[in-house]
This record gives C-alpha cells, sequence and structure tokens, in this order.
C-alpha cells in the first residue's frame, strides 16, 4: 500500500479539520499550554466528526486499556511494532478521542497505530476505528468519585466485543478481565498475573464467591472459569505457544512491568511479529512519560514512580530500593486524582515498616492518619526537596499519584 | 476486657477503603487495652452470632443485591441484634440494613428490616465531602466525611436521624444517616470512622457496655480539623 497517500485520501473536509487540528496543538505548544494532543483532536472532532474514523481506515490500530499500565504498555507495543514499520501513538497518555485524532493526525504515513484508551471509551473507540487487536491488562478499583465501577466497565466491554471480529489480548488471571472479553470470538488468553485481588474476590458472572488457587480460579456453582492461556508469565520469562522461554531484561522495573511485556509480546504476534524480534525492542524502553524516570538532586538519585490506586501502590512497593532505602509519598486529591482519598485505606503501608518514611503533598494528612494506624513511622516535608535533604542518601524512591506526580514532575523540569 | 468485631462479606461490600473502619475500632479499642478479635465473614460462610460489633460497607449495584439476599438467607445478623449487638453499616450497607432499597433501576429490594428505612434511587449522584450535626442525643461532635452514593433514605417513626446536614446530600432530605438502638447507619462511605474517633468510640462503649476513657489527639484529629475547615461554609455576615 502506499502510504503516502493516506492524507490525500481523506474527504477535503477530513484533510481541513486535520490541518486546522495540527495548527491548534502547535499554537498550544508554544504558548506554552500543554503538549497540544487534547486541544488539536477537539478542533478536529468539531470539524468532523468522523474524523476519527476516516484516520483509522487502512492502518493496523491496537486498543490498550485496563486500570493500570496502559501508558507504558502503549509505550511497549508501539516500541515492538516499530519493528513492522512506522507506528501512531498517544504516548503523552492523552487516553480519550481528542488524544486518539491527534496521535493518528500526527503521523498520516503510520501504517501501525497504538492507542492508549481509557477504561469508559473502550466501546466507542472500537466502534469507531475498527481496530484489529483489543489489549485488556486488569480491572481494580480506581477513583470511584468520577470513574464507573467495575464490573459494569466489565459490562460494557462485553457489549463491545459481542460479535466483533477483533482479536482480543486479555489476562486470563484477571477474572473481572477474563468476563469482560469473554464474549470476543478471537482470544489470546496470557497468564500475566494479578497481585491485586480485592476487586475479584467473587464471580462476575454469577456473584458467588471464586474458588481461587493462584494463578488458577474458578467458580463451583456456574462453572465460570479461567480459560487455559496460552502465553503465560514466569518470573522473569514469558513462554509463548511455541514452548519457547523469552526471557525479560527489561530496564523497567517491577512484576507489573512484566506482565506489561508478557502482554505485549502476545500483542506483537497477533500483529504477525515474531516475539524474539519485538523483545530486544522492549529491553531499549528506559521510563515512560517520567514514570521511573531518576533525576539526580544534591548528589541523590531520585526515582519517581506514579501509583493512582491500590493495585498501583501495591505494585510500586515491589519496585522499591531494598529497606532500609528511603522513601516519600505523596498524594493529592485534585480532580484527575479523585477527590476521595478512601483508597488509602485498601492499601496495607505495613511493607514500609524498617526504613525512613517521608509524606507530602495536599493531603499529607490523609497519609499521616493511615500510616500511624499500621505503626509505620514517617516524617511530614514540605515536598521532595527537603525528603532528599532529610533522608542523606544516595537513593530515594518517590511514589505519587497522578497530579503529585505531575507536580513533582514540573519541579524537575518536566522529566521524561 | 474483649472485643469482637465481625466484617461482613468483605468479598462483596468493601468498595473505597471500608478495611478502615476495622483498623479504627482495632486500634481506639487497644490503645484502651480491650483486647479485639476481629472475623472477617466471606459471603459463602455463615454469619458468626457471638459478635459485639458489625461492620457492613458500600458496594456496586449487583453486589449489593447479592449481599441482601445472602444476609436474608443466613438470618444471622439479625439474631446478633435481637441478641444486643452493635452494628454499623456505611453506604449500601446502610441500605441493606433497611426495610428494602432500589436495585439499578430502582425496583424494590427487600433488605434485612433491622432499621426502620427504605431507601431508592435519587435523581442525582450524591459525590463529594459531607459536613453534618449529629443528633444531640448521641453527644457526638461534627460528621465529616465523603458520599458516593445516588440513593435517598426515609426514616419510619422508630428510626432517627444520625445527622442534620450541613454540606452535601445525605438521606436527601436535609438528614444523614441513622440510629436505632445500637444500629447506626450513614452514607459517609469507606473509612467514615477515620475522620470521626468520636463515633467509633460510641460504638465501642455500646458494645463494651460502658464509657470509654479519652485517647490523646491522633494523626486523625488533625485530618479531621482540616477537612472541616476546608469543606465547612465561609461564614455570612
Amino acid at each position: 500500500m502506499d502510504r503516502k497517500g493516506i492524507m490525500s485520501q481523506l474527504p477535503l473536509r477530513a484533510q481541513l479539520a486535520t490541518a486546522l487540528g495540527k495548527g491548534a496543538a502547535t499554537l498550544s505548544r508554544v504558548t506554552g499550554r500543554g503538549d497540544g494532543s487534547v486541544i488539536g483532536g477537539r478542533i478536529g472532532l468539531v470539524l468532523e466528526p468522523q474524523l476519527l474514523t476516516l484516520l483509522a481506515k487502512q492502518r493496523r490500530l491496537a486498543l490498550v486499556t485496563g486500570t493500570n499500565g496502559k501508558t507504558t504498555t502503549t509505550r511497549l507495543i508501539s516500541a515492538a511494532l516499530t519493528e513492522l514499520g512506522e507506528v501512531a501513538t498517544n504516548a503523552f497518555g492523552a487516553n480519550m478521542p481528542a488524544g486518539h485524532v491527534s496521535a493518528l493526525a500526527g503521523a498520516p504515513k503510520a501504517e501501525y497505530a497504538v492507542l492508549e484508551v481509557d477504561e469508559k471509551y473502550v466501546p466507542m473507540v472500537l466502534g469507531e476505528t475498527g481496530a484489529s487487536v483489543v489489549v485488556l491488562l486488569n480491572l481494580s478499583r480506581d477513583q470511584m468519585d468520577r470513574a464507573t465501577e467495575v464490573w459494569l466497565l466489565a459490562q460494557r466491554w462485553r457489549n463491545a466485543l459481542e460479535g466483533s471480529e477483533t482479536h482480543v489480548v486479555a489476562n486470563a488471571d484477571d477474572p473481572v478481565v477474563t468476563w469482560g472479553a469473554a464474549t470476543a470470538r478471537h482470544v489470546t488468553w496470557v497468564s500475566a498475573g494479578q497481585r491485586w485481588k480485592e476487586d475479584s474476590w467473587c464471580c462476575p458472572e454469577c456473584g458467588n464467591h471464586l474458588h481461587r488457587d493462584d494463578p488458577h480460579w474458578e467458580c463451583k456453582e456456574c462453572g465460570f472459569r479461567r480459560p487455559q492461556p496460552t502465553w503465560r508469565l514466569e518470573d522473569g520469562t514469558v513462554v509463548d505457544p511455541w514452548d519457547r522461554r523469552l526471557e525479560l531484561k527489561l530496564q523497567l522495573p517491577g512484576r507489573a512491568n512484566r506482565a506489561n511485556a508478557a502482554i505485549t509480546l502476545a500483542t506483537a504476534a497477533a500483529f504477525g511479529l515474531d516475539p524474539i524480534r519485538a523483545l530486544p525492542r522492549l529491553h531499549q524502553v528506559t521510563s515512560v512519560a517520567g514514570r521511573y524516570t531518576v533525576v539526580e538532586r544534591h548528589g541523590c538519585q531520585v526515582r519517581l514512580l506514579l501509583a493512582k490506586n491500590p493495585a498501583g501502590w501495591l505494585e510500586s512497593f515491589d519496585v522499591l530500593e531494598p529497606a532500609p532505602g528511603p522513601v516519600a509519598l505523596s498524594v493529592n486529591a485534585q480532580g484527575p486524582d479523585g477527590r476521595d482519598t478512601s483508597w488509602l485505606w485498601d492499601v496495607d503501608y505495613r511493607v514500609l515498616q524498617g526504613r525512613p518514611v517521608f509524606v507530602t503533598g495536599e493531603r499529607r494528612l490523609d497519609l499521616a492518619a493511615r500510616l500511624e494506624v499500621d505503626e509505620v513511622p514517617f516524617q511530614m516535608v514540605d515536598n521532595v526537596d527537603e525528603a532528599v535533604f532529610r533522608a542523606r542518601a544516595g537513593h530515594l524512591d518517590v511514589i505519587a499519584n497522578y497530579t503529585a506526580f505531575q507536580q513533582i514532575r514540573a519541579a524537575y523540569g518536566r522529566v521524561e | 476486657m474483649s472485643l469482637r468485631v465481625v466484617w461482613i462479606y468483605p468479598d462483596l461490600l468493601s468498595t473505597y477503603g471500608d478495611h478502615g473502619n476495622v483498623l479504627i475500632l482495632e486500634r481506639r479499642a487497644r490503645m484502651r487495652g480491650i483486647e479485639v478479635e476481629t472475623v472477617h465473614v466471606r459471603s459463602d460462610e455463615r454469619v458468626p452470632l457471638q459478635g459485639d460489633i458489625y461492620l457492613m460497607g458500600g458496594g456496586e449495584d449487583r453486589p449489593q443485591i447479592l449481599a441482601a439476599q445472602r444476609l436474608r438467607n443466613d438470618g444471622g445478623l439479625n439474631k446478633a441484634v435481637a441478641a444486643g449487638a452493635t452494628v454499623l453499616a456505611v453506604c449500601a450497607g446502610y441500605q441493606i440494613i433497611g426495610q428494602e432499597f432500589g436495585d439499578d433501576q430502582d425496583r424494590p429490594m427487600p433488605g434485612l428490616g433491622l432499621i426502620e428505612a427504605r431507601s431508592g434511587r435519587g435523581q442525582v449522584r450524591g459525590v463529594g465531602e459531607i459536613v453534618a450535626e449529629v443528633d444531640t442525643q448521641l453527644g457526638l461532635p461534627t460528621l465529616t466525611g465523603f458520599e458516593n452514593h445516588q440513593g435517598v433514605t426515609r426514616l419510619g417513626p422508630s428510626a432517627r436521624p444520625l445527622a442534620r446536614t450541613v454540606v452535601g446530600v445525605g438521606n436527601g432530605d436535609g438528614t444523614e444517616g441513622a440510629f436505632y438502638g445500637k444500629i447506626v447507619g450513614t452514607y459517609l462511605h469507606g473509612p467514615a470512622l477515620v475522620r470521626n474517633p468520636g463515633l467509633a468510640d460510641l460504638l465501642i462503649a455500646w458494645a463494651t457496655g460502658g464509657p470509654v476513657r479519652q485517647l490523646p489527639p491522633s494523626w486523625a484529629d488533625r485530618l479531621r480539623e482540616e477537612r472541616l475547615a476546608a469543606t465547612r461554609p465561609a461564614p455570612t455576615g
């Protein structure tokens, strides 16, 4: 296929909408308002409501969704597919249709696209783009003052996937994800693990208590059970359907990223890419939009970890430097974080006992009250730099939720 | 002295930080030298009859319906209450302890009838900070918490509103929650006791049959003051 032609193949109005959207994005960037990926797409969609559909035509798309790991997995899959050709992607986490339009308009020649999609928008974006692959990572409680309950989300996925020809890649170890994917005709099941289980003790099909013997799970009442996976993650190794063992040497830390990598390799295979060719591309990824970035501050290596909900916090404890390595926790409760801090009570902080702990952020008192009950000694600080001074260590891990993370990143010069 | 805390169905009714209420009761009882035994009752297990304080949390529509059906079939909680147990029921749990509640289509579903209250679906979702002045009969300071529900609740004559709403939605008629005997229901969701240590102490006092001594101030008290200051409407005039 001639890739040069995709823009000129668009109807005139779509070409105009794309051009004006890009102009607005540039304006937004140069005036310092943002990276432009949302405003440009919004303007384009106002001028041509079908723009997402038109821009998605004649490309092979993967949509990536789930509560945690969307941005990182989108990055990993994009890196893998680069092996096949140019890839359009919304690398900045603008994961609603305006962001998708910007990503596609920004890479008119790309034959492939990997789009991170907000969980709620999966039915709509799948409908508009007719994506060839949908990647379902995990589902757990997240900012419930503005997000949707997990069973309801999974029900919407089921409705959207029913009768669809889309190839689904899904984590078989997550019962709610499995239920959400179960109506799809073509599914590649990956055993990617599930550490956070508090939202899947009961059968999503009938509501009875699930019998769980990790990684297996099964409902003794209605028979809904874990499907047999063809891919599986075993510690640091991914075993593919041909029984080849692919050793992961990721620069991204932690079990959650190994799970993301396992799902990435299965997705690459769904695109016809040999995972052995994809693997080295994953090893090159070092940080994703500031996540896992290390910043040098006054002789201290400060590592930034983003965790937005209980499952995310549990996974980030897994990547901390061993005790007594110091850690700073920062929590805000602005709109994008969820204004409700109740979720702090779903996290078990006792694993932090035995290391210096600093608390900061706009809701540091919520953290203080929480740590007090878990009997984790802590010091309250005004910002991460104060934690650096007080810690007097060569390394400091910082775990922050969304806007707290962005504030720290901004203070350190929008580090990538 | 000892206290047996029963957490009902954490596998179904533990949507947002509900475990916090268990932790606060345990902590505040132990700091007074009261031994605490906590039982987590899964939805496929029987509710034990010998508990002193029963806790029930919030949940999505489907889990709420399932939990209510199971608790009705089980009958254990009703027996324990008849024998004088203390109950704190939050959000979906609050609706379940009433006579009926609305399902996702607002069809009435039978509750446990532990308290004279009927809940249904309101027009708008109440999401945000809530502040309410507690019934003077209970002698508690102002309630502070977060609510996230679409329920409206009407109380019958035997139940009293727990509080009058200053900020937020609560029951939907200017009142918030309910109490009857040693049963408390509230729309303050999740870890409601964290910012309301007085309510935690009241439950402990009811369950142990006597007044409890004051505890030194904690970080939770500072959090409580901060939230009240951030949420209360500015005085006028």
